[in-house]
């Protein structure tokens, strides 16, 4: 295993790691595409920051994608409540919107600079994992740490706003200060994700990590440290994958090691899964231990009782 | 990805359909006729994917089912994939079956997640079409050596549709009307067809699951119908596909409250974007579905702004119009209490703009509060010696009784003690008519005295 897997090994697993903690939010606030329409949202700041900074470094070109990224999803809760509009076609219409403009940025770039490689829209979609320096580990680590000082900090306030919006706001906390917070969190996330597996990956690696993790347990920090493990696993795993089949792309594949999870999880988890349903008793079993069906004590002895009286008869 | 030689060559044997109409309109204007003529064949194919995708894309914004769209054009890839690992081959048709079974695929396994695993939905969505790109991709990603690019799957590109030409009855027409065209009629037989259904299903599912009509076949054809214009259009936009299909109806629904009137719009706007999207890119040399993607955005910006019903500055000017009128009420309710209170009631008090602007109330709205007054002759005067009109007198009367018959009713219905009945009075004067009145009259027998022992004004 050479040098350059491990930085990618480090570099996926903290990334897993991050968005399972904030993919936990997304999944059960019902926001899990909330990443997508970030991620999509994200590509026009990312031109327009190449255009007016004319600089490849990667923290200025991050930047312009997390201000963009943000405003994509400041948007969508804008137009969800100034218009009737339902939140599924705002958030289509903010993903395309946006990621249209950003097409049509990333051509212009293409046009002006032909020999640059930085404005590659195949690796904005799928990101170039194998390719991760030991500085993008860097910023993927202090983002991770960020995410979870905040996570820690806040817990309460994030679970009560999470299950109970209203009493959340009821109890005097400000509820939009941290819906912004866990926005601002999920598109931190995103964009530093962005680089390394690319739109569509990073929006399943907020989703499914944490979708599996719901299969395990009940509760909110089981789940969002069963669904960082999940995450890190899929990232570890995805990258060992990738470097054995040499030439496979990490970040599919990083998405399809979850993706088994997912499927596992739903196999074998005790409660919710498809193993403990097919072992669940069946209405007639249940039925069978009713009270009413079980055989009355009084009765019992009554028959015991003659049975020893036949048998001292028989005698 | 364009095989520009390919193209000359065929185009040097065959016509291309219209060439005459496009020739002559090249000629009048004095533009050069290849770009006159590819111009015209790029706008009718995107013509053509306006009006399929805005037909269907109404139907999934009122079903709210607009990410489903998202998810589709990004598993198509992995239908294509799928069928070339089978075939190992790139035929067209097969390949369209494969992304159509796909498209079909994503949503019969959305569903199936949602239920039976009981992930919420938005969720399954996200699990299911994110895999199948994730496998896609992989697939694609070791096919380099065939022609099956990720380019050409995801990114089709209008500017390129007028030149891609295919012979067909000895005349070349665009390549993309075999899959435009097919799409577009399906869809329309489908509206046709269903049209009763698709409205019940969308508008009412419950009831029309009482009625006896399930809503999850709709749902499952709809889907397909979706599916087969998502692959239709994609060859042409690309992964933008989803903005053509969610983008004009979601401006149109904004507009109107009417379902046929909703598609006709939709697909104007539709029309419009894509249209201005494509004139924008040859001018810039940018892509003409991202630029259509942000004309419809920038459509739909100016619907949520303007819109009649709904629009936030409607909304806005229709609030100052009313808090307008509130304020200018107050006003001819205080003169008109002054006017009580005074010691000779048939003498009209005259008051000064000072004490008009404390009875308004709202200090912003004053002048033109009192601006609304004196064009509706209630009060007139000089600015040290305002006076009601006879009209205005009448007015605040009216107010008056409002109030004070509100309050008497609060008290009869409600139990509220004496000093709660004043302020939700005082909201409530400015929407009691005279029919209001009236009912309240005989409700309570003609109450002569409110709650505080003043008369009630006839």
């Amino acid at each position: 295993m050479g040098d350059q897997t491990i930085i990618v090994i480090v570099g996926t697993a903290l990334l897993g790691i991050a968005s399972g903690m904030v993919g936990t939010f997304a999944v059960l606030r019902r926001r899990a595409l909330t990443g997508d329409v970030v991620a999509h949202s994200a590509l026009p700041g990312l031109c327009l920051a190449f255009l007016l900074f004319e600089s490849k470094s990667i923290l200025v070109l991050l930047a312009g994608a997390l201000v963009s990224g943000l405003l994509g999803a400041i948007t969508v809760s804008l137009l969800t409540r100034l218009t009737r509009l339902k939140d599924d076609a705002v958030q289509g219409i903010v993903l395309s919107v946006f990621y249209g403009s950003g097409i049509a940025l990333t051509r212009v770039i293409q046009n002006r600079y032909r020999a640059s490689n930085e404005s590659d829209l195949e690796s904005f979609l799928i990101g170039r994992a194998a390719t991760m320096l030991k500085s993008d580990v860097l910023q993927i680590a202090g983002v991770t740490l960020a995410v979870s000082i905040v996570v820690v900090l806040l817990y309460k306030e994030l679970k009560l706003l999470s299950f109970d919006r209203q009493f959340c706001s009821v109890q005097g906390l400000a509820a939009t200060p941290l819906d912004f917070t866990l926005m601002l969190l999920t598109a931190v996330t995103v964009v530093v994700g962005l680089p390394a597996v690319g739109v569509v990956l990073m929006a399943a690696l907020l989703i499914i990590p944490a979708a599996a993790a719901r299969f395990w347990t009940d509760r909110l920090s089981g789940m969002m440290a069963i669904a960082s493990i999940f995450g890190a696993v899929s990232g570890i795993v995805g990258t060992l994958l990738s470097a054995h089949w040499d030439g496979l792309p990490t970040g599919p594949l990083i998405v399809l090691t979850s993706t088994s999870l997912f499927l596992l999880s739903w196999i074998f988890s005790p409660h919710r899964g498809i193993m403990a349903s097919l072992r669940r008793p069946t209405l007639g079993e249940l039925e069978a231990e009713l009270p009413w069906n079980q055989p009355d004590p009084i009765v019992v002895d009554f028959v015991k009782s003659s049975a020893s009286v036949k048998e001292s008869s028989n005698d | 990805m364009i095989d520009f030689e390919f193209c000359s060559t065929l185009a040097a044997g065959y016509p291309v359909a219209l060439q005459g109409f496009t020739d002559a309109v090249a000629e009048f204007f004095g533009w050069p006729k290849a770009n006159v003529q590819n111009a015209f064949w790029s706008l009718a194919v995107a013509s053509l994917c306006s009006i399929c995708c805005s037909l269907v894309g109404c139907f999934l914004v009122l079903r709210r089912m607009s990410l489903l769209s998202d998810a589709l054009s990004h598993s198509v890839l992995a239908g294509i994939a799928a069928v070339y690992l089978v075939t190992g081959d790139v035929q067209p048709i097969p390949m369209l079956l494969g992304a159509l079974g796909a498209g079909i695929a994503t949503a019969v396994m959305t569903e199936f997640v949602h239920r039976r695993a009981a992930v919420p939905e938005d969720s399954s969505i996200g699990i299911v079409f994110t895999s199948m790109f994730a496998f896609g991709v992989i697939v694609v990603s070791q096919a380099r050596g065939v022609h099956l690019d990720l380019d050409c799957v995801l990114f089709g590109d209008l500017a390129f549709a007028g030149i891609h030409m295919r012979p067909i009855g000895g005349v070349l027409w665009p390549e993309s009307f075999g899959n435009l065209i097919p799409a577009c009629l399906v869809t329309m037989a489908f509206l046709y067809l269903f049209w009763k259904e698709l409205r019940l299903t969308s508008f009412d599912p419950t009831f029309a699951l009482t009625v006896g009509f399930g809503a999850s076949l709709m749902h499952y054809l709809l889907t397909t119908v979706v599916a087969i214009v998502t692959v239709a259009a994609m060859d042409v936009v690309g992964l933008l596909v989803v903005a053509l299909l969610i983008v004009p109806p979601a401006t149109a629904a904004l507009l109107t409250s009417r379902l046929t009137t909703m598609l006709l719009v939709s697909i104007v706007i539709s029309l419009i974007s894509t249209w201005s999207g494509y004139l924008l890119a040859l001018r810039w040399s940018s892509s003409a579905a991202g630029l259509a993607a942000v004309m419809s955005g920038l459509l739909l910006c100016l619907a949520v702004l303007l819109s009649p019903t709904s629009g936030v500055l409607g909304r806005i000017l229709r609030t100052i119009r009313l808090r307008t009128r509130i304020a200018a009420e107050d006003v001819l309710a205080g003169l008109f209490r002054q006017q009580e209170a005074s010691a000779s009631p048939d003498l009209r008090i005259s008051v000064s703009l000072e004490e008009c602007h404390n009875l308004a109330g709202q200090p912003w709205l004053t002048s033109a509060a009192l601006r609304w007054l004196r064009q509706k002759n209630l009060l007139a005067g000089q600015d040290a010696k305002l006076q009601l009109t006879d009209a205005g007198y009448q007015y605040g009367l009216s107010l008056v009784r409002s109030h004070r018959l509100w309050e008497s009713y609060l008290l009869e219905n409600f139990d509220l003690p004496a000093d709660h009945l004043h302020i939700p009075a005082e909201d409530m004067e400015h929407f009691i008519g005279p029919q209001l009145q009236n009912r309240i009259t005989e409700e309570l027998s003609a109450p002569s005295q409110d709650p505080h022992g003043r008369e009630i004004p006839r």
